[in-house]
């Protein structure tokens, strides 16, 4: 087989050989480099997963070792006859939309601002950016006491001072609270997102549209924003993809509460786990959850690969 | 020629042409562009302030942390720095370094080979591969968290740093992954096939010539790595307890005293932030690429 080989190799030396033609010896040593990694990451992340839907078929919980019957689907029935997975459903998806959507919006606005030449405009890309690198634990923390607080808090001394009453922010809003805490740190992220795509797009064309006489407005509605399309979608579903899991200000600012006000589903799991213990439900819940993130994968997945293929 | 030499008495359109070229260039005294300077530079400082008000609370006494209306001006103090030592926060703080930096490299051992093979020296099916990598990063963790928490318990790594970096690995591997894959991409082919018909073998090729050349890329995403395994929360919290808990979950001992420690609160976060901050301030360039997982440049 070698010696087959070699005299293609002499006569062409500069082109790689074609996929087809490798043997399973090369295709090996190809993978080689491959494997470690791979194995790790499903080792580490399928596996699990694997265990997670073994779970949700079994009567368990921590606390009573005598459990562990199967039990089928009956803890997939439990869970969504559950009024409280239902409520979490429904606030994971109001938390995420709103949460999407406003950073997004003031994303999109300060992207088209830094797009701008202007004085210390480097500078203030670095102080758009922190919000974003800052701990979430820490983020939640500083706003819970240093914002929120509805005697000491300064949100309620900065809207003191255009005469508005004081509010309970967390008692009152929490969704609202929460949202704007994520908002706060997901800015960036869009704002960055969509920065590098108002900076990839090709000065000609915006020159000639110029030229043309086509007035700020049109450009950008033309040009520009369909441009930035992809780059809008791409920093959507990431976003989503990230803020769907939401844990840390939840745990940290309202505990879920007041009462389930503020429940998502990782909070909620995190409960059914490590509060009551309850295995079997709390790994049917996960499972729903993994399968609706498959659903925002798949388009994710679509656009990064949209991106991906004009790159190759 | 003539015309444009003599500026007193300009043609029309040649001063048409200047503005524009001011226009572009964005002189200082354009109206539009100071606008854009001060509406960008109030919405920058406002998105900071709270970063920077923690910052400032830290260095207040404790009466002065929580006052209405708040304390702009105060003789900054040390002390909440040191209560914060003094009450056993270097161990969390070692650990939070030993899981990112012990993550962070298994990261980049395990990554950058993957990402030759899946660009360089493609296996067959490499999209395939590339894709299942990225769609672990969209498991969300609490699908993960029981079977882990059972399993280390199992074999006794709750509450241990190997097990919290092991999976902070996992964790970072995807991003890792297709981030190095858009570094090796950018290597100008020539150099490869160079050194492939000099007869360089793999092992060879990758040490001398593609890790120098791709040297910033690989630190700009352990940078990224880093940033991610710091700040992480769910897994410590739900998998560490004395032994292994990181700087997060030592945040966490504050809830319970609400209000009463706010300026020893924020001497910890500054503490827990400030290293991520400035490698982000660092690392901004590569910060959206890492971020879009190498797919915005």
């Amino acid at each position: 087989m070698t010696v087959q080989a070699a005299p293609a190799v002499a006569a062409a030396p500069r082109r790689r050989p074609a996929p087809k033609r490798m043997t399973r010896g090369e295709r090996w040593k190809r993978r080689a480099p491959l494997l470690p990694a791979l194995v790790f990451a499903i080792v580490l992340t399928q596996l699990p997963f694997l265990f997670t839907l073994y779970y949700s078929v079994l009567d368990r919980n921590l606390l009573r070792p005598e459990t562990g019957r199967f039990v089928w689907l009956e803890n997939y029935g439990k869970v969504f006859t559950d009024e409280l997975f239902r409520n979490a459903v429904f606030n994971t998806v109001k938390l995420t939309v709103s949460a999407v959507v406003l950073s997004m919006v003031l994303g999109i606005g300060l992207a088209l601002l830094l797009d701008k030449q202007f004085f210390g405009r480097g500078i203030v890309r670095t102080l758009l950016i922190t919000p974003f690198l800052v701990m979430p634990a820490a983020a939640a923390l500083l706003w819970k006491t240093s914002m929120f607080n509805p005697v000491f808090g300064l949100l309620n001394w900065a809207i003191g001072l255009f005469g508005f009453e004081s509010i309970d922010w967390v008692s009152q809003y929490p969704m609202l609270s929460i949202v704007l805490v994520l908002t706060w740190q997901w800015t960036p992220f869009m704002m960055l997102i969509v920065l590098a795509g108002l900076q990839s797009q090709s000065p000609e064309i915006l020159e000639a549209a110029r030229v043309d006489g086509a007035s700020g407005w049109a450009t950008f509605r033309r040009i520009t924003l369909p441009h930035l399309r992809q780059f809008i979608e791409l920093g959507i579903l990431l976003g989503s993809i990230f803020i769907v899991q939401t844990f840390d200000p939840i745990f940290m600012i309202t505990q879920g509460g007041p009462g389930q006000a503020t429940t998502n589903l990782p909070y909620f799991i995190y409960q059914q786990a490590f509060r009551a213990f309850e295995v079997g439900e709390a790994a049917a819940a996960g499972v729903i959850v993994v399968a609706a993130t498959i659903v925002i994968a798949t388009f994710a997945l679509r656009v990064i690969s949209d991106l991906f293929k004009e790159e190759t | 020629m003539t015309a444009t030499a003599t500026p007193p008495i300009r043609p029309p359109e040649v001063s048409d042409r200047a503005a524009a070229a001011r226009r572009r260039k964005g002189r200082k005294f354009n109206p539009g562009t100071m606008l854009v300077a001060i509406v960008a530079w109030a919405v920058g400082l406002l998105f900071f302030f709270p970063v920077l008000w923690m910052f400032l609370t830290g260095f207040k006494q404790e009466s002065q942390a929580s006052t209405d209306p708040p304390t702009f001006f105060f003789t900054p103090t040390l002390d909440q720095y040191r209560a914060i030592l003094d009450r056993d926060f270097m161990p969390y703080f070692l650990n939070s370094l030993t899981a990112s930096v012990m993550s962070t490299v298994f990261v980049i051992i395990l990554a950058t080979p993957a990402a030759y093979a899946l660009s360089i020296a493609k296996v067959p099916k490499w999209r395939d591969s590339l894709f299942f990598f990225i769609s672990t990063r969209m498991m969300p963790a609490v699908a993960s968290i029981l079977p882990l928490y059972i399993l280390a318990k199992n074999i006794g790594m709750l509450d241990n740093i190997t097990m919290l970096s092991l999976i902070y690995t996992a964790m970072n591997l995807p991003i890792a992954v297709w981030m190095i894959r858009s570094f090796l991409l950018e290597l100008p082919k020539e150099v490869l096939e160079a050194a492939r018909v000099d007869g360089a073998k793999v092992i060879t090729e990758m040490r001398r010539i593609i890790l120098p050349m791709i040297a910033p890329g690989l630190a700009a995403t352990a940078l990224i790595c880093f940033i991610f395994a710091w700040n992480e929360f769910f897994f410590a919290v739900s998998l560490t307890a004395t032994e292994a808990a990181t700087v997060p979950v030592f945040l966490v001992g504050f809830i319970t005293s609400e209000g009463l420690f706010w300026a020893r609160l924020s001497a910890a976060s500054t503490i827990a932030v400030l290293p991520v901050i400035l490698a982000g301030w660092v690392a901004q360039k590569w910060l959206v690429r890492g971020l879009s997982l190498g797919a915005v440049k």
